[in-house]
């Protein structure tokens, strides 16, 4: 537990945190703005936000809210800190393409943002569902980063007997990224409907919240536009509740949704040097 | 309750001619409880003052609350005689250091390391307990209350509330009030306007029909679009503040250090203008080395 709050943020926002926090004149949103495309940043501040110093009387569920609340500083100080350790391995021993996996990241995030906008979900609330997306595979480069053979064998033994990868991670691991994440987090006190977006993305045997099977859905979406690599072979039906709404043709949900690729075009800004 | 004001200005100490009257030592203020206990909010260079007039009544028993932990709230601590003294006893709280992962009790123990001051830490004779508090953390005090909150400035500042026989007094700390860091047509602006909204109201919320509101007034609204960032208020955010929470005095403090007292006194005269004192605005003043307030 305590190795992975010393992991490293992806190159890129690591390069770019250095850069802005070393001019006194950086725009608080620019900063903002990276910190919430990097999953492991985004972690580590809503970790600090939510951890038993502050002890809030509600979670912190944005880098906005936790800016507001600890302060820029504070915040743009962390993310120094957190730069300071080091950058994210892009090629590590298991094989896995991280690159591949932020674009994965990035696009399940934008398409539920999208589907937020799109089902006139209330301003305060229609954050969840980036951050949301953004985070649902955090286990992922849990597993990559520290057991990264460990992980090959997971990713490989997934592709070769065409099965899910979390069902490959169970067999190697013993436990899948879907709960290697929601252990962390809730260990650091993140929201409860992050929580349950990172536990149950998989799981659609039972019922879950708007926000789980808006992430679910949006996760297939990513993959059936072949937008970055998270890793898992097999594709999974689109949720009931998500068809229930926009029909079970994924073609007509991107179409619904609005500019998908523009919209994944901007986010991906955040990805590439 | 009577609060005294020790030290007023921010930054850094500006001893001079210029600032004679309304005082040249930073962040002090003393309050004492109907009963006598003693609580001080921050060390800046004012707490020397208190010190000297602390010797005469030994043992001292005192609980210092650091609003944050900048030079000018803490520089005066080392020089805190009462420190040196045996059957003393002193109480410290202040925030936690998310950055560096440090308590109170290091964080004020580096300004006492070998290099800066010439006694250790471990050589001070009073009893001294330190408590790192978290947000809206309530310590009692004798029958007082303290209550600390979240402001905002470039560090963790907590201001506090302290409640006693009915009687009450806010202290903001360092802070700047919170602005909108988007753009209305951005995408975020709306999320951001909800979240100081919420922020606001509940630090409204505590302090309401506060009776002595002491915020940081370090700069003039003309001034302050060139130190928008930097953590501080303004009077005319002051008095909004205090209108806002119906409190039933209000009193500026932190004043900027190349401030003289003729333009303070200029400053008040055109407060006055713009926001005469009555049903409106409740009365204010500017917070002077030595001005005693008794409740």
């Amino acid at each position: 537990m305590n190795m992975v709050e010393r992991m490293p943020a992806f190159p890129i926002s690591v390069h770019r945190v250095v850069e802005l926090t070393s001019d006194i004149n950086a725009d608080p949103k620019e900063l903002v703005a990276i910190i919430e495309h990097d999953p492991v940043l985004l972690m580590r501040i809503l970790k600090l936000a939510n951890s038993p110093y502050f002890r809030l009387s509600q979670k912190i569920t944005s880098v906005n809210h936790a800016v507001v609340i600890v302060g820029f500083n504070t915040v743009k100080n962390m993310a120094l800190s957190i730069a300071a350790i080091g950058v994210l391995r892009l090629k590590t021993k298991s094989g896995f393409d991280m690159e591949g996996f932020l674009l994965h990241s990035l696009s399940t995030a934008t398409i539920a943002r999208l589907f937020a906008k799109n089902m006139r979900v209330p301003t305060k609330a229609s954050f969840d569902y980036f951050l949301s997306g953004l985070l649902h595979d955090y286990g992922k480069i849990v597993f990559a980063h520290f057991k990264p053979l460990d992980f090959q064998r997971a990713l490989i033994m997934a592709r070769e007997k065409g099965i899910p990868l979390h069902e490959a991670e169970k067999e190697i691991f013993n436990i899948d990224h879907a709960q290697v994440g929601s252990i962390l987090g809730e260990k650091w006190n993140l929201p409860s409907n992050l929580l349950d977006v990172m536990k149950t993305h998989h799981s659609q045997d039972c019922a879950r919240p708007l926000l789980t099977d808006v992430v679910s859905a949006s996760n297939q979406i990513g993959k059936e536009l072949k937008i970055g690599e998270g890793g898992n072979p097999v594709m999974e039906k689109i949720p009931d509740q998500i068809t229930g709404m926009f029909g079970a043709d994924v073609e007509g949900i991107v179409g619904a949704l609005g500019d998908v690729k523009g919209e994944i075009e901007q986010a991906m800004v955040f990805a590439t040097m | 309750m009577k609060i005294t004001f020790w030290g007023v200005r921010g930054s850094i100490p500006s001893p001079g001619p210029r600032t004679v009257r309304y005082g040249g030592n930073t962040t002090c203020i003393e309050i004492e409880t109907d009963e006598g206990e003693l609580i001080i909010l921050d060390a800046g260079t004012g707490i020397f003052g208190l010190a000297q007039k602390l010797l005469k009544r030994l043992p001292v028993t005192c609980s210092i609350f650091f609003s944050h932990t900048h030079w000018d709230h803490i520089q005066g601590l080392p020089f805190f005689t009462p420190f040196f003294i045996p059957k003393n006893r002193l109480d410290i709280y202040g925030a936690f250091d998310p950055v560096s992962t440090r308590s109170i009790e290091d964080v004020l123990g580096r300004q006492m390391e070998y290099c800066y001051f010439p006694v250790r830490e471990a050589e001070l004779k009073a009893e001294i307990h330190y408590t790192t508090l978290h947000e809206r953390q309530t310590i009692e005090i004798g029958r007082a209350k303290v209550t600390s909150i979240l402001m905002n400035h470039p560090v963790l500042n907590f201001g506090y509330l302290i409640e006693c026989n009915g009687k009450s007094v806010f202290f903001t700390g360092d802070h700047e009030p919170l602005y909108n860091i988007y753009r209305p047509d951005d995408d975020y602006y709306d999320e951001y306007e909800m979240l100081i909204a919420d922020k606001n109201a509940g630090l409204v919320d505590l302090i309401e029909r506060v009776d002595v509101l002491i915020v940081d007034a370090a700069y003039t609204s003309d001034e302050y679009p060139l130190k928008k960032g930097w953590g501080h208020g303004t009077f005319d955010a002051g008095i909004s503040l205090a209108k806002k929470a119906g409190a039933k005095s209000l009193y500026f403090t932190h004043h900027e250090q190349l401030r003289s007292d003729d333009e303070l006194d200029s400053i008040l005269i055109d407060l006055g203008k713009r926001y005469p004192i009555g049903p409106e605005f409740p009365p204010y003043s500017i917070a002077q080395e030595g001005l005693v307030i008794e409740l």
